[in-house]
């Protein structure tokens, strides 16, 4: 017996490195999932670099140098390149710490949901009968609610703050996760290999983690990719809406919602944000596309 | 009529679950009374309020009472208008519906040539071009959109009004920000499904007998194409009203979304309240609709 197993680990461990390298290759051939790649690890590196890379303090106001335009327009200068806001703050700056709490924000609350929906899921999907009936009817009422208001409602009587915002917006989208885990588990539970494991004894602990979780595992790492997406503009889309990120702390949805009221004479101010926003989102979905492609090539979107 | 009759009957545990999560969150609010009563009322005056409103009672009571009172469709009253809630959130409603209505249109006069289009010249520069641009849409968040079209076409060219109701110049910004999103969507679900359709059996037949290449594609492909397409547009009716939220907000529109906004600023719950549920049933008889749509147009599909 040991020998077998001995045997088996070695061989999964030989494909895995030669799957890994495949990943690897399939990652530099594909342009857009390359393009996706770089923007994230940009993103990324600005989040974590943001104080070295940063000329100001993005929480400074200096009144003197408010609503300067970016250095290519008449009256701005390399000292704030892309300008600064109603209470001179410096643009740039608030962009590059503004990458921490999108990313942040956009990569735990996606964990957070991760690990409740596929819980529920596992649950939904394995043990069936009033489980499944109590935590799809549960699933079904969240999903009534649109849930950018489900969130507002809720960060109206929690009050918002960092980790209110965080727990809410994985406490209300595990949804998602808790429908595809169970019906991925609905098939895989079906199959043979988890059968005659059943019928050799193994407990259901085992059956769950060594049988079910490897076959949902891929589904779910694309979905959670791809989610980490809509995160980052809900979490824009809420401190817009004054109920996300507070100030001093800094988020590109802030700087929009400062930046709108300034459109009409100062247009930099809610642009660039909304610039950042964007080509992050592009990043993160064309990570996910590549995913997608690569890993579970049955689902679609 | 079984299958109708089934789904409606699993709605009621929904919309019980729907009531309790909303009732759990109103009362967790903390005192409404404090914000019913001025700052200077003394504790009996708080004390006998919460009597009168049954304040005091256990909380399942509490909820059961709540449940007769929405049966009856009394939502109480929005402490900021102080007149009913329900009839608040009915007033908004026309405003929404008009704004919803027309970003679909504006969401199906891009998204079905530009759909088509890109199935039909597949890989083509063209397709590349199309497929990029939905990519664009479904990353730009649709505020910062809104508001960069308030930028070109209202200030800088000023072409259209900044904000409010008043007409249809005022409704055209507000329905391309909000449709840019869904036709991003939809363009590439009717890629997607046309792609399959058009690899089928029946194309080639259509084709081989000498149909003109328009006539396979608009009669034969597009049609059966929109099954699965009109589907999850239906199921995305959550998705739109999350939208008009935002969109409402950007531009002063005076509907159920701007309403909804500041009611949940101000903390004004039984208007909160009225729309979520209103809302919510909404959004599950659109998703029953869907569903019986899909069975419909696709006679392929038993009913169980």
């Amino acid at each position: 017996m040991t020998s077998i197993s001995e045997q088996t680990v070695v061989i999964t461990n030989a494909s895995y490195g030669k799957r890994m390298r495949k990943l690897g290759i399939r990652l530099l051939k594909s342009k857009t999932g390359l393009v996706g790649l770089l923007i994230v690890l940009a993103v990324s590196l600005m989040a974590i670099l943001a104080p070295f890379i940063a000329m100001y303090d993005p929480a400074k106001t200096d009144v003197v140098h408010r609503l300067l335009p970016p250095f290519w327009v008449d009256g701005g200068s390399m000292d704030y390149p892309l300008g600064t806001d109603n209470l001179g703050r410096d643009v740039l700056s608030r962009i590059i710490y503004g990458s921490r709490i999108s990313l942040l924000v956009g990569i735990s609350s996606v964990i957070l949901a991760g690990i409740i929906g596929m819980f529920f899921g596992l649950v939904a999907g394995f043990y069936g009968k009033v489980w499944d009936f109590i935590i799809m009817r549960t699933v079904d009422s969240f999903l009534a609610i649109p849930n950018i208001l489900f969130m507002l409602i809720i960060l109206a009587v929690l009050g918002p703050s960092l980790s209110t915002l965080i727990l809410v917006l994985g406490g209300t989208s595990w949804v998602v996760y808790a429908r595809m885990v169970r019906s991925e588990t609905l098939s895989v539970k079906e199959r043979d290999f988890v059968r005659s494991a059943r019928a050799i004894g193994a407990k259901d602990y085992r059956i769950i983690t060594k049988y079910i979780l490897p076959n949902v595992i891929s589904s779910f790492i694309v979905i959670a990719t791809l989610n980490v997406a809509s995160t980052i503009i809900l979490e824009a889309s809420l401190s817009f809406l004054g109920l996300g990120i507070q100030s001093p702390d800094v988020s590109w949805g802030l700087m929009l919602s400062d930046g709108r009221q300034y459109i009409a004479t100062s247009w930099w101010v809610a642009t660039f944000p909304g610039v950042a926003i964007t080509i992050t989102v592009l990043g993160v979905i064309f990570l996910g596309d590549w995913l997608r492609d690569i890993l579970d090539p049955k689902i679609k979107d | 009529m079984k299958y109708l009759f089934q789904n409606l009957l699993k709605t009621i545990p929904v919309l019980l679950l729907i009531t309790l999560i909303v009732f759990l969150l109103v009362r967790v609010t903390g005192d409404p009374v404090s914000l019913m009563l001025p700052e200077t009322a003394t504790e009996e005056e708080r004390e006998s309020l919460r009597e009168a409103l049954g304040f005091n009672e256990p909380l399942p009571v509490q909820y059961f009472t709540y449940l007769g009172d929405l049966v009856r469709g009394d939502f109480g009253d929005s402490f900021r208008y102080n007149t009913d809630a329900m009839a608040l959130v009915l007033e908004r409603l026309p405003a929404t519906f008009e704004l919803a209505f027309a970003s679909m249109i504006v969401a199906i006069l891009i998204s079905v040539p530009l759909g088509i289009l890109s199935a039909v010249k597949r890989n083509s520069f063209f397709d590349l071009f199309i497929t990029g641009g939905a990519v664009l849409g479904k990353a730009m968040p649709s505020f910062w959109l809104g508001i960069m079209l308030i930028l070109f076409l209202a200030v800088n060219v000023q072409i259209f009004p900044v904000s409010g109701r008043d007409g249809f110049q005022h409704l055209i910004l507000p329905a391309l920000t909000l449709g840019t999103g869904i036709a991003a969507e939809m363009t590439r679900l009717i890629r997607s499904s046309m792609l399959e359709i058009l690899g089928q059996d029946f194309i080639r037949t259509a084709r081989s007998k000498g149909l003109k290449e328009g006539i396979v594609v608009n009669k034969h492909a597009f049609r059966n194409a929109l099954i699965p397409v009109v589907t999850i547009m239906a199921l995305q009716t959550s998705t739109l009203i999350g939208g008009t939220l935002i969109t409402e907000t950007v531009f002063a529109w005076p509907g159920l979304g701007q309403l909804l906004v500041q009611a949940v600023n101000l903390r004004d719950m039984s208007v909160v309240q009225a729309a979520t549920f209103l809302i919510a049933i909404f959004v599950i008889m659109s998703n029953l609709i869907a569903d019986l749509m899909y069975r419909m147009l696709d006679p392929r599909i038993k009913y169980d």
